[in-house]
């Protein structure tokens, strides 16, 4: 494991010293030393799921997209249709290449008429603002990388709003009337804060989006006020989504992978008028035989983990696929896993076998995702 | 000296209590830290020949897999059975319940010392 002293060009995030003080241990993400756990992971997975984990997501980026021409420029640039979200709502996109592969995926808030806020993965920030500059060539549009000045905190389990009500400093926002993938601006000690219903866990749960200069207050604040919640790291969080069936973009999702293939072929809008990056592509669509996105399910407690090859039920040695993330479900209490597999194989049901380690586990093609949460 | 300091240590982050011609093998709790949560323990039958520096078993957390080093040449006498069956021993307990396995040996190599294992560590 790195530490900051080790990679000295390594960023940190505004709460670095907080979490240095909590005791987590840390980890290179993308160029940013990140929290990947505080205590357990296993006991961060289960406060999510039960009460309430509190996540530093401030290696995320964020880029605003401004001007008369932006919602034109947006439908130009992603898959989906942003001209027609309105205001205070939110929508997953992606962004393609011309090939009709994926960039990143990403979520945007429409915050006005010419006023979006899109959401990037770390790992894909420069790519992503690249593609954005280069697309908006023609456009009455302005992008602008913010990322730096943004953090990024997200609340996520069952009584995420009962946390966040309990912060007296937190005003300006009727919590019970913010739907699912809504946002409003509230503020929090007179700094305004983006408060979206939107998360990566598959609970109930809050993404704030406030300046990095306050972001230390508002983490205070939310422990300090918030019963039952507890700091969460990126080792909890990547067993919560993927129980959640979420894909992660260098697991699920590459410039290798069109929509289709992942089961987000619903996200690339066909029928938007126009024409957009990678439209051609995706009117063609992959090839009929290539790979899908399946869960599999195995009993025991070995997970498949990515790159792990997976075979015909009988072992035949021609891999039918390959595992993209795996691990024991710490809900659920077997392994699940999503792997890309061969279309004539990926109808649940389907008795397959994961290669782990050179010992063959039987496994079984299940819906994503392997997990609900309760309504 | 503490129980901890009495023990000699690998690089592969393992430690050895030596009584006799037995070698009792475990992981650090520094290991058992860098892992996280321990769920499976995958260890071999007693009995089993094992040769200094093959892997012998396996540790695997939520997020990754460690293998398991023979530090010395010889055979398995005893392996933890409890450890198997609540591989959580391994965070609780990496000193003492959470012992891997027992390995008789004929020859003993050069060790850590506490001091020496202490070093490696050291961030």
């Amino acid at each position: 494991m790195t530490s900051a002293a080790d990679v000295p060009t390594s960023r940190l995030s505004p709460l670095h010293e907080r979490h240095q003080a909590a005791g987590a241990l840390f980890t290179d993400f993308a160029g940013w030393t990140m929290p990947v756990r505080y205590s357990s992971d296993l006991a961060e997975h289960h406060a999510v799921r039960t009460a309430a984990g509190l996540f530093d997501l401030s290696h995320m980026a964020e880029i605003r997209v401004t001007g008369p021409d932006a919602p034109a420029f947006l439908d130009y640039a992603l898959a989906g249709r942003l001209s027609a979200v309105a205001h205070g709502q939110a929508k997953y996109s992606l962004l393609l290449t011309e090939a009709g592969g994926i960039i990143d995926d990403v979520v945007v808030y429409r915050l006005g008429d010419e006023d979006y806020l899109v959401v990037a993965n770390a790992a894909n920030r420069t790519e992503a603002v690249r593609a954005f500059e280069e697309r908006s060539a023609r456009f009455d549009a302005t992008v602008t990388d913010i990322s730096d000045a943004v953090a990024l905190l997200a609340v996520q389990g069952p009584a995420s709003r009962a946390v966040l009500e309990a912060v007296p400093d937190l005003t300006g926002v009727d919590l019970g009337s913010l739907g699912y993938y809504r946002s409003v601006v509230a503020r929090f000690n007179g700094h305004p804060v983006l408060i979206a219903r939107t998360g990566y866990t598959g609970e109930d749960g809050f993404e704030l989006y406030i300046a990095a200069d306050a972001a230390g207050g508002l983490w205070d604040n939310l422990l300090a006020e918030g019963v039952g919640l507890v700091p969460a790291g990126l080792a909890s969080r990547d067993t919560l989504r993927l129980e959640a069936g979420m894909p992660l973009y260098g697991h699920e999702l590459s410039t290798s992978t069109f929509p289709a293939q992942a089961g987000l072929g619903r996200v690339v809008d066909l029928a938007k008028p126009g024409d957009f990056v990678g439209r051609a592509a995706s009117e063609a669509g992959p090839a009929a035989d290539a790979p899908v996105l399946v869960g599999l399910v195995s009993e025991g407690r070995r997970a498949g983990r990515a790159g792990y090859p997976v075979r015909a039920a009988d072992g035949d040695a021609q891999a039918v696929g390959v595992v993209t993330s795996g691990a024991l479900s710490p809900t659920l209490g077997h392994p699940v896993m999503m792997a890309y597999v061969a279309p004539e194989v990926a109808e649940p049901g389907t008795r397959l076998s994961v290669d782990v380690r050179g010992t063959l586990v039987p496994a079984e093609v299940a819906p994503l995702p392997f997990y609900r949460r309760q309504k | 000296m503490t129980e901890q300091e009495s023990l000699q240590y690998t690089a592969e982050h393992e430690w050895v209590r030596v009584d006799g011609d037995t070698a009792t093998i475990g992981i650090t709790a520094y290991a058992a830290n860098k892992l996280g949560d321990v769920v499976f323990v995958d260890l071999p039958q007693a009995g089993a020949d094992v040769t200094a520096g093959t892997v012998i078993g396996e540790i695997e957390s939520t997020k990754s897999v460690g293998e398991i080093f023979a530090p010395v040449d010889g055979s398995v006498v005893e392996v933890n059975d409890a450890v198997v069956a609540s591989p959580e021993l391994v965070n609780s307990d990496p000193f003492g319940a959470g012992w891997l396995v027992r390995v008789s040996f004929t020859a003993l190599p050069t060790l850590l010392s506490h001091a020496e294992y202490a070093a490696l560590t050291a961030e």
